[in-house]
Protein backbone atom coordinates (compact mmCIF):
# COMPACT_ATOMS: atom_id res chain seq x y z
CA UNK A 1 0.00 0.00 0.00
CA UNK A 2 1.48 3.40 -0.58
CA UNK A 3 1.14 5.60 1.85
CA UNK A 4 1.25 9.24 1.26
CA UNK A 5 3.16 11.14 3.09
CA UNK A 6 1.62 14.32 3.40
CA UNK A 7 -1.64 13.09 4.63
CA UNK A 8 0.61 11.34 7.22
CA UNK A 9 1.37 14.67 8.79
CA UNK A 10 -0.45 14.52 11.84
CA UNK A 11 1.09 10.80 12.71
CA UNK A 12 5.10 10.49 13.78
CA UNK A 13 4.56 6.91 13.32
CA UNK A 14 2.90 5.58 10.37
CA UNK A 15 3.30 1.65 9.39
CA UNK A 16 1.25 0.19 6.53
CA UNK A 17 1.55 -3.27 5.09
CA UNK A 18 4.53 -3.49 7.47
CA UNK A 19 6.30 -8.04 6.91
CA UNK A 20 9.18 -8.86 8.35
CA UNK A 21 10.37 -12.91 7.66
CA UNK A 22 13.51 -14.29 9.25
CA UNK A 23 14.32 -16.78 6.76
CA UNK A 24 11.22 -19.01 7.18
CA UNK A 25 9.79 -17.84 10.29
CA UNK A 26 7.09 -14.66 9.12
CA UNK A 27 7.18 -12.39 12.47
CA UNK A 28 5.14 -9.54 11.18
CA UNK A 29 2.55 -10.79 8.73
CA UNK A 30 0.82 -6.84 7.54
CA UNK A 31 0.89 -4.82 10.22
CA UNK A 32 -0.74 -1.06 10.33
CA UNK A 33 -0.33 1.25 12.95
CA UNK A 34 -0.53 4.59 13.44
CA UNK A 35 0.91 6.92 16.64
CA UNK A 36 0.05 10.51 16.14
CA UNK A 37 1.92 13.78 17.99
CA UNK A 38 1.04 13.54 22.02
CA UNK A 39 0.20 10.28 22.07
CA UNK A 40 1.48 6.95 23.21
CA UNK A 41 0.70 3.23 21.91
CA UNK A 42 1.69 0.23 23.90
CA UNK A 43 2.80 -2.22 22.08
CA UNK A 44 1.43 -5.58 23.89
CA UNK A 45 1.78 -9.86 22.56
CA UNK A 46 3.17 -12.87 23.82
CA UNK A 47 7.06 -13.32 23.87
CA UNK A 48 8.51 -14.15 20.24
CA UNK A 49 4.99 -11.94 18.66
CA UNK A 50 7.43 -9.71 16.85
CA UNK A 51 6.92 -6.61 19.69
CA UNK A 52 10.96 -6.33 19.30
CA UNK A 53 11.17 -6.61 15.54
CA UNK A 54 8.78 -3.99 14.87
CA UNK A 55 10.29 -1.01 16.88
CA UNK A 56 13.64 -2.00 15.77
CA UNK A 57 12.04 -1.53 12.42
CA UNK A 58 11.16 1.84 13.05
CA UNK A 59 14.25 2.32 14.73
CA UNK A 60 15.96 1.62 11.06
CA UNK A 61 17.63 -0.84 12.74
CA UNK A 62 16.45 -3.47 10.71
CA UNK A 63 14.75 -3.41 7.11
CA UNK A 64 11.32 -5.02 6.45
CA UNK A 65 10.87 -7.46 3.90
CA UNK A 66 7.58 -5.61 2.59
CA UNK A 67 5.54 -2.23 3.18
CA UNK A 68 6.18 0.88 4.52
CA UNK A 69 7.05 2.49 8.11
CA UNK A 70 7.48 6.46 8.56
CA UNK A 71 9.18 7.86 11.59
CA UNK A 72 8.10 11.69 11.21
CA UNK A 73 7.13 11.20 7.48
CA UNK A 74 10.42 10.12 6.59
CA UNK A 75 10.63 6.42 5.33
CA UNK A 76 12.56 4.34 7.46
CA UNK A 77 14.05 1.86 4.79
CA UNK A 78 14.55 3.98 2.19
CA UNK A 79 15.43 7.84 3.99
CA UNK A 80 16.70 6.25 7.54
CA UNK A 81 18.87 9.66 8.29
CA UNK A 82 16.12 11.53 8.27
CA UNK A 83 14.03 9.16 10.51
CA UNK A 84 16.84 9.30 12.98
CA UNK A 85 17.03 12.42 12.96
CA UNK A 86 14.04 12.80 15.03
CA UNK A 87 14.02 9.13 16.98
CA UNK A 88 15.20 8.05 20.07
CA UNK A 89 15.77 4.61 21.00
CA UNK A 90 15.73 2.53 24.00
CA UNK A 91 16.31 -1.23 23.21
CA UNK A 92 17.57 -4.12 25.81
CA UNK A 93 21.19 -3.32 25.43
CA UNK A 94 22.14 -0.10 27.84
CA UNK A 95 24.55 1.32 24.56
CA UNK A 96 27.05 2.08 27.69
CA UNK A 97 30.94 1.59 27.73
CA UNK A 98 31.46 0.40 30.95
CA UNK A 99 34.71 1.69 31.47
CA UNK A 100 33.86 5.32 30.76
CA UNK A 101 32.10 7.07 33.91
CA UNK A 102 28.18 8.30 33.74
CA UNK A 103 29.16 11.89 32.64
CA UNK A 104 31.97 10.90 29.64
CA UNK A 105 29.16 8.04 28.18
CA UNK A 106 26.70 11.23 27.83
CA UNK A 107 29.59 13.29 26.71
CA UNK A 108 30.26 10.29 23.88
CA UNK A 109 26.48 9.81 22.90
CA UNK A 110 25.92 13.47 22.94
CA UNK A 111 28.88 14.82 20.73
CA UNK A 112 28.56 11.89 18.03
CA UNK A 113 25.07 12.35 17.68
CA UNK A 114 25.88 16.36 16.85
CA UNK A 115 24.65 17.72 19.93
CA UNK A 116 27.58 18.65 21.60
CA UNK A 117 26.79 19.70 25.17
CA UNK A 118 28.43 21.06 28.41
CA UNK A 119 29.57 19.88 31.46
CA UNK A 120 26.85 21.22 33.32
CA UNK A 121 23.80 20.12 30.93
CA UNK A 122 25.11 16.90 30.90
CA UNK A 123 25.47 16.97 34.90
CA UNK A 124 21.71 18.72 35.01
CA UNK A 125 20.60 15.47 32.30
CA UNK A 126 22.11 12.82 34.93
CA UNK A 127 20.17 14.89 37.86
CA UNK A 128 16.72 14.59 35.97
CA UNK A 129 17.21 10.77 36.25
CA UNK A 130 19.14 10.80 40.12
CA UNK A 131 22.16 9.80 38.84
CA UNK A 132 24.44 13.06 39.53
CA UNK A 133 25.69 11.64 42.61
CA UNK A 134 27.46 8.81 40.25
CA UNK A 135 28.40 11.26 37.42
CA UNK A 136 32.45 10.69 38.22
CA UNK A 137 31.70 6.81 38.75
CA UNK A 138 32.72 4.35 36.19
CA UNK A 139 29.07 2.49 34.92
CA UNK A 140 30.93 -1.12 35.28
CA UNK A 141 29.43 -1.59 38.96
CA UNK A 142 25.95 0.09 38.56
CA UNK A 143 22.75 -1.77 39.00
CA UNK A 144 20.67 -2.93 36.36
CA UNK A 145 18.13 -0.03 37.10
CA UNK A 146 21.21 2.70 37.01
CA UNK A 147 22.28 1.42 34.00
CA UNK A 148 18.30 1.72 32.71
CA UNK A 149 18.22 5.39 34.40
CA UNK A 150 21.47 6.35 32.54
CA UNK A 151 20.40 4.72 29.36
CA UNK A 152 17.50 7.28 29.52
CA UNK A 153 19.45 10.35 30.52
CA UNK A 154 21.16 9.67 27.16
CA UNK A 155 17.33 10.00 25.21
CA UNK A 156 16.72 13.29 27.57
CA UNK A 157 19.96 15.01 26.29
CA UNK A 158 19.36 13.83 22.08
CA UNK A 159 15.70 15.78 22.26
CA UNK A 160 13.97 13.43 19.73
CA UNK A 161 10.40 13.85 18.90
CA UNK A 162 9.51 10.03 18.99
CA UNK A 163 10.42 7.39 21.04
CA UNK A 164 10.80 4.11 21.40
CA UNK A 165 10.85 2.24 24.10
CA UNK A 166 11.61 -1.14 24.28
CA UNK A 167 10.42 -2.65 27.73
CA UNK A 168 11.39 0.88 28.82
CA UNK A 169 10.46 0.10 33.08
CA UNK A 170 12.21 -3.26 32.90
CA UNK A 171 15.01 -3.00 36.05
CA UNK A 172 13.35 0.27 37.50
CA UNK A 173 12.72 0.59 41.17
CA UNK A 174 9.36 2.06 41.86
CA UNK A 175 10.62 5.39 42.39
CA UNK A 176 12.39 5.40 38.64
CA UNK A 177 9.63 3.69 37.25
CA UNK A 178 7.27 6.96 38.55
CA UNK A 179 9.84 9.22 37.27
CA UNK A 180 9.94 7.99 33.72
CA UNK A 181 6.26 7.88 33.50
CA UNK A 182 5.82 11.13 34.54
CA UNK A 183 8.85 12.01 32.08
CA UNK A 184 6.58 10.16 29.49
CA UNK A 185 3.43 11.92 30.30
CA UNK A 186 5.48 15.28 29.79
CA UNK A 187 6.79 14.07 26.72
CA UNK A 188 3.63 13.33 25.20
CA UNK A 189 2.49 16.99 26.43
CA UNK A 190 4.89 18.74 24.50
CA UNK A 191 3.66 17.08 21.15
CA UNK A 192 5.80 13.55 21.58
CA UNK A 193 4.88 10.48 20.44
CA UNK A 194 6.06 6.99 21.99
CA UNK A 195 5.54 3.67 20.63
CA UNK A 196 6.41 1.02 23.97
CA UNK A 197 6.63 -2.26 24.11
CA UNK A 198 5.58 -3.74 27.95
CA UNK A 199 4.73 -6.61 29.40
CA UNK A 200 3.07 -5.04 32.55
CA UNK A 201 -0.20 -3.45 32.87
CA UNK A 202 1.04 -2.32 36.11
CA UNK A 203 3.32 1.10 36.72
CA UNK A 204 4.06 2.70 33.08
CA UNK A 205 0.84 1.54 31.12
CA UNK A 206 -1.36 4.15 32.98
CA UNK A 207 1.05 6.61 30.01
CA UNK A 208 -0.72 4.37 27.05
CA UNK A 209 -3.62 6.21 25.45
CA UNK A 210 -3.69 3.29 23.02
CA UNK A 211 -2.75 -0.54 23.47
CA UNK A 212 -2.23 -2.49 20.13
CA UNK A 213 -2.17 -6.18 20.38
CA UNK A 214 0.11 -8.44 18.18
CA UNK A 215 -0.58 -11.66 18.25
CA UNK A 216 0.08 -14.23 14.71
CA UNK A 217 2.14 -11.58 13.50
CA UNK A 218 -0.91 -8.59 12.78
CA UNK A 219 -2.69 -6.20 15.27
CA UNK A 220 -5.12 -8.39 16.51
CA UNK A 221 -6.43 -5.32 18.66
CA UNK A 222 -5.91 -1.77 18.58
CA UNK A 223 -7.86 -0.43 21.40
CA UNK A 224 -8.04 3.27 23.41
CA UNK A 225 -6.62 2.44 26.97
CA UNK A 226 -9.01 4.98 28.80
CA UNK A 227 -12.83 3.29 28.40
CA UNK A 228 -11.48 -0.37 29.39
CA UNK A 229 -8.55 0.69 31.80
CA UNK A 230 -5.53 -1.39 32.62
CA UNK A 231 -7.50 -4.60 33.92
CA UNK A 232 -10.23 -4.21 30.65
CA UNK A 233 -7.40 -4.10 28.29
CA UNK A 234 -5.25 -6.99 30.17
CA UNK A 235 -8.75 -9.09 29.69
CA UNK A 236 -8.91 -8.52 26.07
CA UNK A 237 -4.93 -9.17 25.74
CA UNK A 238 -5.45 -12.29 27.65
CA UNK A 239 -8.65 -13.39 24.79
CA UNK A 240 -6.93 -12.01 22.34
CA UNK A 241 -3.82 -14.04 22.93
CA UNK A 242 -5.04 -17.33 23.84
CA UNK A 243 -7.33 -17.50 20.45
CA UNK A 244 -4.20 -16.43 18.55
CA UNK A 245 -2.10 -19.36 20.32
CA UNK B 1 29.69 19.57 14.99
CA UNK B 2 32.57 18.87 12.77
CA UNK B 3 33.14 15.71 10.88
CA UNK B 4 36.90 16.07 12.52
CA UNK B 5 35.27 16.53 16.12
CA UNK B 6 33.07 13.43 15.97
CA UNK B 7 35.95 11.26 14.57
CA UNK B 8 37.49 12.45 17.37
CA UNK B 9 35.38 11.53 20.47
CA UNK B 10 35.80 7.82 18.92
CA UNK B 11 39.33 7.88 19.33
CA UNK B 12 38.83 9.74 22.71
CA UNK B 13 36.85 7.26 23.97
CA UNK B 14 38.81 4.23 22.73
CA UNK B 15 42.02 5.93 24.12
CA UNK B 16 40.56 6.49 27.36
CA UNK B 17 38.29 2.82 27.84
CA UNK B 18 41.88 1.16 26.79
CA UNK B 19 43.81 3.50 29.77
CA UNK B 20 41.44 1.90 31.88
CA UNK B 21 41.16 -1.34 31.05
CA UNK B 22 44.98 -1.92 29.36
CA UNK B 23 42.76 -5.18 28.08
CA UNK B 24 44.43 -4.70 24.68
CA UNK B 25 47.71 -3.32 25.83
CA UNK B 26 48.60 -5.97 28.02
CA UNK B 27 47.13 -8.85 25.56
CA UNK B 28 49.31 -6.96 22.83
CA UNK B 29 52.35 -6.81 25.33
CA UNK B 30 52.67 -10.46 26.73
CA UNK B 31 52.18 -11.38 23.21
CA UNK B 32 55.27 -9.91 22.10
CA UNK B 33 57.01 -10.64 24.68
CA UNK B 34 56.37 -14.72 23.66
CA UNK B 35 57.20 -13.83 20.07
CA UNK B 36 60.11 -12.42 21.47
CA UNK B 37 61.33 -15.65 23.58
CA UNK B 38 60.41 -17.87 20.50
CA UNK B 39 62.86 -16.36 18.21
CA UNK B 40 65.33 -15.80 20.66
CA UNK B 41 65.36 -19.35 21.20
CA UNK B 42 65.54 -19.53 17.83
CA UNK B 43 68.66 -17.92 16.13
CA UNK B 44 70.47 -18.09 19.32
CA UNK B 45 73.25 -15.59 18.78
CA UNK B 46 73.77 -16.38 15.27
CA UNK B 47 74.20 -12.64 14.02
CA UNK B 48 74.41 -13.16 10.47
CA UNK B 49 71.03 -15.43 10.62
CA UNK B 50 69.56 -12.40 12.89
CA UNK B 51 70.30 -9.68 10.86
CA UNK B 52 69.23 -11.11 7.39
CA UNK B 53 65.94 -12.14 9.26
CA UNK B 54 65.32 -9.16 11.70
CA UNK B 55 63.30 -7.26 9.24
CA UNK B 56 60.99 -10.00 8.14
CA UNK B 57 60.89 -10.91 11.85
CA UNK B 58 60.04 -7.29 13.79
CA UNK B 59 57.42 -6.75 10.94
CA UNK B 60 56.31 -10.85 11.82
CA UNK B 61 55.83 -9.54 15.42
CA UNK B 62 54.23 -6.21 14.66
CA UNK B 63 51.95 -8.07 12.17
CA UNK B 64 50.63 -11.20 14.81
CA UNK B 65 50.21 -8.35 17.52
CA UNK B 66 48.29 -5.96 15.50
CA UNK B 67 45.98 -9.27 13.84
CA UNK B 68 45.59 -9.50 18.25
CA UNK B 69 45.07 -5.84 18.59
CA UNK B 70 42.40 -5.44 15.47
CA UNK B 71 40.40 -8.34 16.14
CA UNK B 72 39.34 -6.71 19.28
CA UNK B 73 38.13 -3.51 17.72
CA UNK B 74 34.39 -3.55 17.68
CA UNK B 75 34.05 -6.32 20.29
CA UNK B 76 33.60 -2.96 23.02
CA UNK B 77 30.97 -2.29 20.42
CA UNK B 78 29.04 -5.12 20.83
CA UNK B 79 28.78 -5.06 24.37
CA UNK B 80 25.89 -3.63 25.95
CA UNK B 81 24.61 -3.14 22.22
CA UNK B 82 26.70 0.03 21.24
CA UNK B 83 26.70 -1.03 17.89
CA UNK B 84 23.45 0.11 17.54
CA UNK B 85 23.98 3.43 18.73
CA UNK B 86 26.62 3.89 16.32
CA UNK B 87 24.34 2.91 13.21
CA UNK B 88 21.66 4.99 14.74
CA UNK B 89 23.77 7.94 15.06
CA UNK B 90 23.27 10.46 12.25
CA UNK B 91 25.55 11.85 10.35
CA UNK B 92 28.17 10.33 8.18
CA UNK B 93 29.20 6.94 9.71
CA UNK B 94 33.03 7.32 8.12
CA UNK B 95 33.63 9.69 10.85
CA UNK B 96 33.86 6.83 13.33
CA UNK B 97 35.69 4.69 11.15
CA UNK B 98 38.47 7.52 11.31
CA UNK B 99 38.28 7.69 15.11
CA UNK B 100 38.91 3.99 15.37
CA UNK B 101 41.46 3.60 12.28
CA UNK B 102 43.21 6.39 14.96
CA UNK B 103 42.89 4.91 17.46
CA UNK B 104 44.11 1.35 16.42
CA UNK B 105 47.33 3.22 14.50
CA UNK B 106 47.99 4.94 18.07
CA UNK B 107 47.91 1.15 19.61
CA UNK B 108 49.85 -0.32 17.49
CA UNK B 109 52.24 2.24 17.01
CA UNK B 110 52.76 2.35 20.68
CA UNK B 111 53.28 -1.83 20.75
CA UNK B 112 55.38 -1.36 18.22
CA UNK B 113 58.17 1.41 19.54
CA UNK B 114 57.75 -1.11 22.59
CA UNK B 115 58.53 -4.62 20.64
CA UNK B 116 61.65 -2.44 18.33
CA UNK B 117 62.89 -1.45 21.91
CA UNK B 118 63.01 -5.24 22.75
CA UNK B 119 64.22 -6.38 19.81
CA UNK B 120 67.30 -3.90 20.60
CA UNK B 121 68.08 -5.50 23.79
CA UNK B 122 67.21 -8.71 23.48
CA UNK B 123 69.17 -9.12 20.12
CA UNK B 124 71.71 -6.95 21.13
CA UNK B 125 71.09 -4.66 17.60
CA UNK B 126 71.85 -1.16 17.58
CA UNK B 127 68.56 0.69 16.08
CA UNK B 128 69.95 3.77 17.20
CA UNK B 129 70.67 4.90 13.36
CA UNK B 130 67.86 3.70 11.64
CA UNK B 131 65.33 5.70 13.59
CA UNK B 132 64.51 8.31 11.44
CA UNK B 133 64.06 6.27 8.99
CA UNK B 134 61.86 3.66 10.52
CA UNK B 135 60.04 7.13 12.23
CA UNK B 136 59.19 7.24 8.44
CA UNK B 137 58.68 3.47 7.17
CA UNK B 138 57.12 2.14 10.14
CA UNK B 139 54.25 4.95 10.39
CA UNK B 140 53.87 4.23 6.73
CA UNK B 141 53.36 0.47 6.80
CA UNK B 142 51.29 0.21 9.79
CA UNK B 143 48.16 2.98 8.73
CA UNK B 144 47.67 0.55 5.72
CA UNK B 145 47.78 -2.34 8.35
CA UNK B 146 45.16 -0.45 10.70
CA UNK B 147 42.96 0.78 7.63
CA UNK B 148 42.02 -2.19 5.92
CA UNK B 149 42.33 -4.21 9.50
CA UNK B 150 39.85 -2.03 10.71
CA UNK B 151 37.57 -2.49 8.36
CA UNK B 152 37.35 -6.40 8.04
CA UNK B 153 37.33 -6.13 11.83
CA UNK B 154 33.89 -4.42 11.45
CA UNK B 155 32.98 -6.33 8.53
CA UNK B 156 33.65 -9.66 10.56
CA UNK B 157 32.34 -8.21 14.34
CA UNK B 158 29.10 -10.13 13.75
CA UNK B 159 29.89 -13.01 11.86
CA UNK B 160 30.52 -16.52 14.58
CA UNK B 161 33.73 -17.22 13.00
CA UNK B 162 35.31 -14.19 13.22
CA UNK B 163 38.61 -15.08 14.46
CA UNK B 164 39.50 -17.66 11.69
CA UNK B 165 38.14 -15.58 9.57
CA UNK B 166 39.50 -11.69 10.32
CA UNK B 167 42.61 -13.19 9.41
CA UNK B 168 42.18 -15.25 6.40
CA UNK B 169 40.44 -12.10 4.82
CA UNK B 170 42.85 -9.26 6.36
CA UNK B 171 46.15 -10.98 5.45
CA UNK B 172 46.35 -11.61 1.47
CA UNK B 173 44.70 -7.64 1.39
CA UNK B 174 48.11 -6.43 3.32
CA UNK B 175 50.66 -8.35 1.12
CA UNK B 176 51.56 -5.23 -0.50
CA UNK B 177 51.97 -3.46 2.50
CA UNK B 178 54.25 -5.88 3.71
CA UNK B 179 56.42 -6.70 1.37
CA UNK B 180 56.67 -2.85 1.26
CA UNK B 181 57.20 -2.55 5.26
CA UNK B 182 59.77 -5.17 4.90
CA UNK B 183 61.63 -4.09 2.07
CA UNK B 184 62.08 -0.45 3.42
CA UNK B 185 62.83 -1.74 7.39
CA UNK B 186 65.45 -4.25 6.12
CA UNK B 187 67.15 -0.95 3.98
CA UNK B 188 66.65 1.46 7.23
CA UNK B 189 68.09 -1.21 9.33
CA UNK B 190 71.16 -1.61 6.62
CA UNK B 191 71.56 2.30 7.03
CA UNK B 192 71.01 2.46 3.30
CA UNK B 193 69.40 5.95 2.19
CA UNK B 194 65.48 5.51 1.79
CA UNK B 195 65.99 6.66 -1.88
CA UNK B 196 67.25 3.13 -2.50
CA UNK B 197 64.11 1.89 -1.15
CA UNK B 198 61.82 4.78 -2.99
CA UNK B 199 59.74 2.25 -4.97
CA UNK B 200 58.75 0.22 -2.05
CA UNK B 201 57.95 3.95 -0.42
CA UNK B 202 55.83 4.95 -3.00
CA UNK B 203 53.72 1.63 -2.77
CA UNK B 204 53.28 1.95 0.93
CA UNK B 205 51.67 5.51 0.07
CA UNK B 206 49.85 4.47 -2.50
CA UNK B 207 48.66 1.53 -0.63
CA UNK B 208 48.06 3.29 2.29
CA UNK B 209 45.84 6.02 0.52
CA UNK B 210 43.58 3.86 -1.41
CA UNK B 211 43.10 1.47 1.82
CA UNK B 212 42.12 4.72 3.88
CA UNK B 213 39.55 6.06 1.05
CA UNK B 214 38.02 2.23 0.39
CA UNK B 215 37.26 2.47 4.28
CA UNK B 216 36.02 5.80 4.35
CA UNK B 217 33.19 5.29 1.06
CA UNK B 218 32.11 1.45 2.61
CA UNK B 219 32.32 1.67 5.90
CA UNK B 220 28.74 3.31 5.71
CA UNK B 221 27.14 0.92 4.26
CA UNK B 222 29.32 -1.91 5.88
CA UNK B 223 27.64 -0.68 9.35
CA UNK B 224 23.80 -0.60 7.93
CA UNK B 225 24.88 -4.12 6.79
Amino acid sequence: MIVDPHAAVDRSISARGLRKAFGPNLVLDGIDLDVRRGEAVALLGANGAGKTTLLRIAATLVRPTRGEIRVGGADCAREPEAARRQLGFLGHGSWLYEDLTALENLKFWATLGGRPASAAALRAALAVVELDRWADERVRPFSAGMKRRLSIARLLIAHPSVLLLDEPFTGLDQRGAKWLEEHLQAFKGAGGAVLMSTHSFGRGFGVADRAAILAGGRIAADVAVAPLGAEGVRRLYEVTVEEGA
Amino acid sequence: MTYAHRAFIVLWKDVLTERRSKAALNALLFFSLLLLFIFQFTLGGDRERLTAALPGLLWLGFVLSGLVGLGRTFLLERENDCWDGLLLTPGDKSAIYLGKVAGNLLLMLIVEVILLTLFALFFNVDVGRALPALGLVLPLGTIGFAAVGTLFAAMTAHVRAREVLFPVLLLPVVVPVLLGSVRATDAALAGEPLSAVAQWLQLLVAADVIYVVAGLLTFDALLEG
